[in-house]
């Protein structure tokens, strides 16, 4: 007989569950500016510790501090500031479209615009980002039609993916924005895939992977590290860790690594932690390494500290597994907030203009949304047309497919 | 007899066998706390505790990966895929470790498990929620493949699938989790509460694995179909007046070919109804094996009604479903010969 004691299953637990106290005490956040700002050439055995730490520049009194800051012009984050506030107007608004029934779906991004917005403006014309459903910022801060991004999601007559694809899974070459997969984690590894191109071609773009905290648990994310790491591509590999997986806490996904970032360390990729809620900490972070892959230094891995707000999608509430005030305790704040306050400190807005702004922006939103509207939704006006359903499977329609639309009558 | 809903019956499937088996172990994405996205596993966690009902990972290849390990040490793992377009990264560990185990090892190791995963569209779900990919599995040698119509046969081929010694694929077809969906999507549904299939027996019971049943009796032509698209069959049949014998098969791999042959010699027609794509789909099969058992008897060419051969739409997903217009079409032309 074995007398050893008996063996038990461990299965992490967040926490607090509904009806708790929210704690976040187990979040560790330095304070803003004293993470150091290493050299692009850096080996990446000595930064080690940046994978554990998080990256920081705008302090609890709105000021820009530290060895991260100093990288943008009042006009640069004024329009960073104009960029958050527009997706998150376009999410209240499609939200209510949605029930309104106007889509089946939607995905919203509050609490997390910073980490779109802020990326999109680091890049360069060229660079190609492969998205999850929640970096729709990376549209807005490129300038893409906000009446397009509603005809996506109403699947109208407009509709640039003729009605094949579910709300908020858009595509745009032009803007550096690959086609979105709903199977998650796929486009990881694509994004490596893309740089490799870029590199064999002995072009200079480069290319962003993204990917959320419970996907990093398919083995696509791990196949795109080791990629990344062999050939050295120039790939900046995001994790935008918004703490919750539907309704599964990040800890599932993590298991008993420190952090999403030190996932990269294995590989001997440098990997950075970043305060997600901060748009000058992002941007910094993203210029960063942007320009490591650019000037073929390879890959980094760099982490998003957010916190996801709202619900998963319109089919979720986060009632159920968490509690209702959890996010008003997350202690990194709001990024539209934040970045508010920065400017007012700067001396270049104000409570007024920004209540000012606010409605001028809301009002842009509902204008795209009209001029959307009037080209259909999902259930009235307007519709992509049932031949679109046969067209596009293949550059040339194959026989049995020409037979089976003609048995359609289209 | 207590009325469920079909999740509440799939639920109470595995909640019976939790309580019977203590091998009978519980897991994926959101199934622990949260209880399922669809709300499956509502429950079992608060009831058997986290080593027997646990969330995981989002890694299907996971899953299915270490349900594979704990079968082959003597556990049932009842495992959840969230979606069946989600499976694909599991797809190997199915094809390549499960399905032959038994085989490769001359049965010195075994592979007792069920992977359920809700399947079919009808839910504005677009080209990631809506696949039907139940002839990827019944083309893999070890694998059985099932798909309940209704609430009671859910709960009792769960059940048979849960004990059955080999790895078994259990395809949920979403749209009926609420109701018998018939295709009329701009009418409400009817819930399992006010229909006698919701009707499901208390404690433990099974339905075999292999054997259809017939829906509805006719003689005009046999209609072979699963899942969602019995509803719709029997809508056909009521609205063209086609007298339709409408089979259910319940499961498609071990597929009861008495029940079908037998109802084809009689009534002479068939007519093969699935949502997922034309091509190389299960109907082919079924066409093949009417063809080879029933040649003589074939008073017309075996007709399929399936989605169209291209990815899943969003928006034209009515146009895509084989609903009961294209069904009762392709009734009306078999029996009246105009093909
Ligand atoms: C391969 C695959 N498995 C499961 C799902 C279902 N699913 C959609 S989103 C999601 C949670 C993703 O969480 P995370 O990666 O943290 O991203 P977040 O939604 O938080 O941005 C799951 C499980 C999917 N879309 N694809
Ligand atoms: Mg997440």
């Amino acid at each position: 007989m074995n007398d050893q004691p008996p063996l038990s299953l461990h299965v992490p637990e967040p926490a607090v569950r509904p009806g708790g106290k929210p704690d976040f005490s187990s979040v560790k956040i330095p304070n803003a500016g004293s993470v150091p700002r290493p050299e692009i050439d850096v080996d990446p055995e000595s930064i080690r510790d940046l994978a554990f730490s998080i990256i920081r520049v705008l302090n609890r009194d709105g000021e820009a501090v530290g060895p991260w800051a100093g990288l943008l012009s009042d006009e640069a984050l004024l329009e960073g500031l104009r960029h958050m506030m527009t997706l998150r107007t376009f999410d209240a608004r499609m939200l209510m479209a949605q029930r309104q029934g106007k889509t089946s779906f939607y995905m919203q991004h509050m609490g997390e615009e910073a980490v779109s917005c802020a990326f999109r403006k680091a890049l360069e014309p060229g660079d190609m980002n492969f998205p999850t459903y929640r970096q729709a910022g990376l549209l807005i801060a490129a300038g893409y039609s906000l009446v397009d991004m509603m005809n996506e999601i109403f699947s109208n007559e407009r509709d640039p993916l003729k009605g094949r694809q579910m709300p908020v899974l858009y595509s745009s070459k032009a803007l550096g924005f690959f086609t979105i997969s709903g199977n998650l984690a796929t486009q990881f590894i694509q994004a490596v895939g893309w740089a490799m191109a870029s590199a064999i071609k002995r072009d200079t773009r480069i290319a962003a992977g993204w990917i959320g905290d419970g996907a990093t648990a398919e083995s696509d994310f791990h196949a795109a590290l080791v990629f990344a790491s062999t050939y050295k591509a120039p790939v900046v590999l995001n994790i935008v860790n918004n703490q919750w997986a539907i309704s599964t806490f990040q800890g599932i996904a993590r298991g008993g690594s420190g952090t999403f970032a030190a996932r990269g360390l294995g590989f001997g990729i440098p990997a950075l932690r970043v305060d997600g809620n901060d748009y000058l900490a992002v941007y910094a972070v993203a210029r960063w390494a942007i320009e490591r892959a650019r000037r073929n230094f390879g890959p980094t891995l760099v982490e998003y500290v957010t916190y996801r707000v709202g619900a998963h999608s319109t089919s979720d509430d986060p009632a159920a597994y968490r509690p209702k005030t959890e996010s008003d305790a997350w202690p990194l704040g709001d990024p539209v907030i934040r970045l508010k306050n920065h400017l007012i400190r700067r001396g270049v807005w104000s409570e007024a203009r920004h209540k000012q702004a606010e409605a001028e922006i809301l009002d842009g939103v509902v204008t795209a949304q009209k001029e959307a509207e009037g080209h259909g939704t999902l259930h009235a006006g307007g519709k992509p047309s049932v031949r679109d359903m046969f067209e596009g499977v293949y550059a040339e329609m194959p026989p049995h497919l020409r037979r089976q639309r003609q048995q359609a009558g289209v | 007899m207590p009325r469920k809903t079909m999740v509440e019956a799939i639920r109470d499937g595995m909640d019976v066998m939790m309580e019977r088996d203590d091998n009978v172990v519980i897991f994926g994405e959101d199934v622990g706390y949260f209880g399922g996205v669809f709300r499956a596993t509502q429950g079992l966690q608060a009831k058997y505790g986290k080593s027997r009902c646990f969330d995981t990972p989002i890694s299907e290849l996971g899953i299915v990966g270490a349900a594979i390990g704990m079968a082959a040490y003597g556990l049932r793992p009842c495992v959840e895929v969230q979606f069946a377009d989600y499976m694909y990264p599991a797809y190997d560990q199915i094809v390549s470790e499960a399905a032959r185990l038994r085989y490769r090892s001359n049965g010195d190791f075994t592979c007792p498990l069920v992977v359920r995963m809700p399947t079919g569209g009808g839910i504005s779900g677009g080209q990631t929620h809506s696949q039907s990919p139940e002839a990827l599995f019944t083309h893999v040698s070890g694998l059985k493949t099932v798909v309940p119509s209704n609430p009671k046969d859910a709960k009792g081929l769960l059940i048979a699938s849960i004990e059955d010694p080999d790895p078994v694929i259990f395809l949920e077809p979403k749209r009926l989790y609420n109701g018998p969906f018939d295709g009329h999507h701009d009418r409400p549904i009817t819930p399992w509460s006010k229909h006698e299939l919701g009707e499901v027996p208390e404690g433990h019971y099974r339905v075999p694995l292999g054997q259809a049943v017939i829906r509805r009796e006719g003689a005009a032509l046999t209609v072979l179909a699963y899942g969602t698209m019995v509803y719709v069959a029997m809508a056909a049949a009521a609205e063209t007046g086609v007298d339709a014998e409408i089979i259910d098969l319940r499961s498609l791999l071990p597929l009861d070919l008495e029940a079908i042959v037998a109802s084809v010699r009689k009534t002479g027609r068939c007519v093969i109804v699935h949502e997922a794509t034309l091509t190389s789909g299960f109907g082919a099969e079924l066409s093949a094996l009417v063809q080879e058992n029933c040649f003589f008897e074939l008073e017309a060419p075996v007709r399929r009604v399936t989605g169209w051969d291209t990815p899943y739409p969003h928006a034209q997903e009515w146009d895509y479903f084989p609903g009961p217009e294209r069904v009762g079409r392709a009734f009306l032309e078999v029996v009246s010969g105009d093909q």
